[in-house]
């Protein structure tokens, strides 16, 4: 038994019931659901959205779904590489990057942030509850064949090169290209 | 059902949505079709996790159970 089974549950393993069975639904007898594709677009930067993005990117490619999330202006700075602590080439936004650290291991909570003490307690809780943090779900979605698509206005006026972003990216796209998937097969979501 | 039909086991005790389905869409992509695969969890909410993407994926849930502390899944793919 590894260590991440006892502390989220009510009572030890030892202690279960004998098993019951649960309803097993029945199969539905109607062709199998034709699936949409997913379009998320990840605007914001914070941490409790990134982690709602994450959460149904990942779910969503487990699903068998279409899943492409284009990555803009906030929710840009998510995608660049951890370890870049300044990016842009002009005072602006070296000055921007050094006020806002790019990188989905350095988010802020939109509300109750206090200095970074409730981030803290956020991935305290996710820890001790086994969620799995907003990379984590990254990896998993990035490996079940997400793509995250860089919006190439917000590179260009973030001065961002594609080596500052993380590996797996998909080539930079603009407007036409969302609004070409919503109207089409995609269900658009705005985080 | 026999152990021995039971391909592979996804241990997702312990793990809060959506880890248990994610762990086990990895799995299911790297056994045949027709495979059963064994699906252990402690998240109350893959109860009705599991019946949704067994229906968007076209995987058939074929049993169920719980002790009251582990939910019991095995399903076998598509």
């Amino acid at each position: 038994m590894t260590a991440m089974t006892a502390t989220t549950l009510d009572r030890p393993i030892e202690q279960a019931d004998s098993p019951t069975p649960l309803p097993v639904p029945d199969r539905p007898s109607e062709p199998e659901v034709k699936l949409k594709d997913i379009l998320i677009i990840n605007y914001s930067g914070d941490l409790e959205k990134v982690w709602a993005t994450m959460i149904l990117a990942s779910t969503s490619a487990a699903m068998g779904v279409k899943t492409r999330v284009f990555v803009t202006f906030w929710g840009l700075q998510v995608f660049v590489r951890d370890d870049r602590r300044i990016t842009g080439e002009n005072w602006m936004q070296k000055m921007m990057s050094a006020m806002q650290r790019p990188g989905i291991s350095h988010r802020k909570l939109s509300t109750m942030d206090f200095f970074g003490m409730g981030p803290w307690m956020m991935r305290k809780l996710a820890a001790r509850y086994h969620v799995a943090s907003p990379k984590e779900l990254l990896e998993a979605a990035q490996e079940m064949g997400v793509e995250f698509i860089p919006c190439q206005m917000t590179m260009d006026m973030f001065g961002l090169k594609p080596e500052d972003m993380i590996d797996g990216m998909s080539e930079p796209a603009g407007a036409a290209t969302v609004i070409g998937l919503m109207t089409e097969d995609s269900v658009p979501l705005f985080i | 059902m026999e152990a021995a039909e039971i391909t592979r086991t996804v241990d997702a005790k312990g793990l809060s949505c959506p880890m248990p389905i994610v762990r086990t869409a990895q799995t299911m992509k790297v056994v045949g079709s027709g495979a059963l695969v064994e699906v252990l969890a402690t998240d109350p909410g893959s109860v009705k996790d599991f019946v949704a993407w067994c229906r968007s994926t076209g995987n058939e849930l074929i049993d169920q159970s719980s002790d009251g502390v582990v939910y019991r899944f095995v399903i076998r793919r598509k």
